[in-house]
């Protein structure tokens, strides 16, 4: 291949790639100019209104006479904040025993948690549901916050035991020499070298705890307890939607969501591709 | 970090000859980490127990019952199956709504997403920058905010409408149209397509460049690397992504309950919506079971069938020798 014609299939792929980027893209586009306009304005073809409703965002924000989207993410923080430390904590826990440790059954109990990623939540949902119930914890967040501290989800676990596994064994034999226990290894060894992986682990169960609809409409029932998501389906489910308003609180509730990932962008594909999915 | 060093390592660290075996498994050494090792992994055995095993078992036993949270469960029988398959119409109308989202949500984003890993897996200058915006949209996926943002870009006055008057085009109300709004859902599942792809990205690094210089010396054009190398190479990717995207696409539900509601006409009453509504709004929890039950088994037996077919189209590097 000549020079001049590498050149120009690169200016073609650059091309391509910025058209399919620009039509991924547009929606979100279109979602920022929306939530600035007045509701006759909102099918017209203009991404951009003519005068801005900078009062979707502070009317929307007040949406709901008791509460304002502020106690809703206050709420919805507060969660995840817990969620986060669980499913971090205890994945590098079980990761450690899973990868370093040799105990009777470990490869039938990591064949069985590989088979419960396969395993569609619906079948658990409903015993889990009437568990809760039984206990009296439906309508609090303990059902949401609770399974992230039992190892944090098996692809969490997955993940780090492939990360723990590409850790060279001479630093965990160096330790012993020195006379530290498996726990001393973990701590003092394992636990700080996967932090990098612990990163994409807290991302991954930020943004999909942010996401799990499912789980909060089960099971939060009074409006005090709302989540960002489940505000956002109140103001769905109103008579008359201010389409302006509502788009503009929508556009705010993915905003930690992407700022998180932006933060941690790098992690975030080193993670998955330490993953090492080769078959 | 490939999982066959992984396991090297592992044969690496065991005592090779059977005494040393033997004195292994009888030294303290050996009960101490067997130990250690459950101490480890019990936050993850304790939470599968208390909310896999223990919820499946009982889920299993709640269908052959009644069982309305109000009062004890009633033993039923088979009688749930029996109404579910017999005289059940809305579990016709989902089952066949859900497969046909599955048969073209799940084609669609494997094929979009290797055309755009492939594009993205060139040498450029501002790679990152394409990836953030192609990956961007499944990073809100799956939140309400994106399917209330679907809700107003195809209603009938919606902007997808007016941008096809451009070009003379009448549209419909995508989204009140039965004919439209199971498609509407579709191209919504396809637009977050980026896991999938980030996956076949991992996939085509780990290709050795060696393998398309060399075939390119034999006279090679890129339609026939495509399909002899590219994707024999990346085909047990493919297998994960289609295994993982059909066990997903069947369990679909936040868009269909916030966007359409399962309407009109039923024609997006996806199988998990109707699940969730026998379960949690009409507390009929024996029948949801049951119906929770039937997800399991056909889950499971497409996932079967995968896994049978895949010997014929997965090519394993490390079975069908080295490749050169």
């Amino acid at each position: 291949m000549t020079a001049s014609r590498l050149k120009s299939s690169k200016l073609a792929n650059h091309l391509l790639l910025t058209a399919i980027s620009l039509l991924m893209l547009y929606p979100v586009i279109w979602w920022l100019g929306a939530s600035l306009k007045k509701t006759e304005e909102m099918a017209l073809p203009t991404i951009w209104p003519a005068v801005p409703m900078w009062e979707n965002y502070s009317k929307g924000w007040h949406f709901s006479p008791e509460f304002s989207f502020a106690h809703f993410f206050g709420n919805t923080l507060m969660m995840e904040c817990w969620n986060v430390i669980g499913a971090v904590l205890t994945s590098a826990v079980v990761a450690y025993g899973f990868a370093r440790l040799q105990f009777k059954l470990r490869g039938f109990w990591f064949s069985i948690l590989l088979l419960t990623l396969m395993l569609p939540g619906q079948v658990t949902v409903i015993p889990q549901y009437i568990m809760y119930n039984h206990f009296g914890w439906v309508d609090s967040y303990l059902p949401l916050i609770l399974p992230h501290f039992f190892g944090g989800g098996a692809f969490f676990v997955f993940l780090l035991v492939q990360f723990i596994r590409g850790i060279p064994r001479e630093l965990d034999e160096a330790a012993k020499i020195d006379g530290a226990s498996v726990y001393g290894i973990f701590t003092r060894i394992i636990f700080p070298l996967l932090k990098p992986s612990l990163v994409t682990v807290a991302i991954f169960t930020f943004i999909w705890s942010w996401d799990d609809f499912f789980g909060q409409v089960l099971y939060l029932s009074s409006v005090e307890k709302y989540t960002v998501g489940l505000a956002l389906r109140m103001f769905v489910d109103q008579f008359e939607i201010q389409w302006g308003q509502l788009l503009a609180m929508s556009l705010l509730s993915i905003v930690p969501s992407v700022i998180v990932f932006f933060l941690a962008q790098k992690h975030f594909v080193e993670g998955i591709t330490t993953t090492g999915l080769k078959g | 970090m490939s999982n066959v060093s992984a396991l090297q390592d592992d044969a690496k660290s065991r005592p090779k000859t059977a005494a040393g075996r033997l004195s292994r498994l009888w030294s303290k050494n050996r009960s101490e980490t067997n130990a250690a090792g459950y101490i480890f992994i019990s936050p993850w055995l304790i939470g599968f127990l208390l909310l896999t095993v223990w919820p499946i078992a009982q889920s299993f036993y709640l269908s052959f019952t009644e069982y309305s949270l109000l009062n004890d469960p009633v033993w039923v029988g088979p009688q749930n199956y029996a109404n579910i398959f017999l005289n059940d119409q809305l579990f016709r109308t989902s089952l066949g709504v859900t497969f046909a989202f599955v048969l073209v949500a799940v084609p669609l984003k494997l094929f979009f997403s290797l055309m755009v890993a492939m594009l993205l897996n060139k040498n450029l200058k501002a790679m990152h920058l394409y990836r953030t915006a192609i990956y961007f949209p499944s990073l809100i996926g799956g939140s309400i905010a994106v399917s209330v943002l679907w809700r107003n870009m195809f209603s009938l006055d919606g902007y997808v409408n007016h941008v096809l008057g451009w070009f003379g085009i009448q549209g419909v109300g995508w989204i009140s149209n039965p004919n439209t709004s199971l498609g509407t859902l579709i191209l919504l599942s396809t637009w977050q397509f980026g896991s999938t792809m980030v996956i076949f990205l991992a996939g085509l690094k780990q290709i050795p460049s060696e393998l398309y210089d060399s075939s390119s010396v034999d006279g090679a054009g890129k339609t026939r690397q495509f399909f002899h190398i590219t994707l024999p190479m990346l085909s047990p990717v493919m297998f994960f992504n289609l295994v993982l995207g059909v066990i997903g696409a069947f369990q679909m539900f936040t868009s269909a309950f916030i966007i359409t509601k399962g309407g009109p006409v039923n024609s997006t009453y996806m199988y998990a919506l109707f699940l969730f509504e026998k379960a949690f709004k009409h507390y009929q929890m024996g029948y949801a079971s049951a119906l929770a039950w039937i997800l399991l088994l056909i889950i499971a037996v497409l996932t079967g069938i995968n896994f049978l077919v895949s010997r014929y189209w997965v090519f394993y590097e490390s079975e069908g020798g080295k490749a050169k």
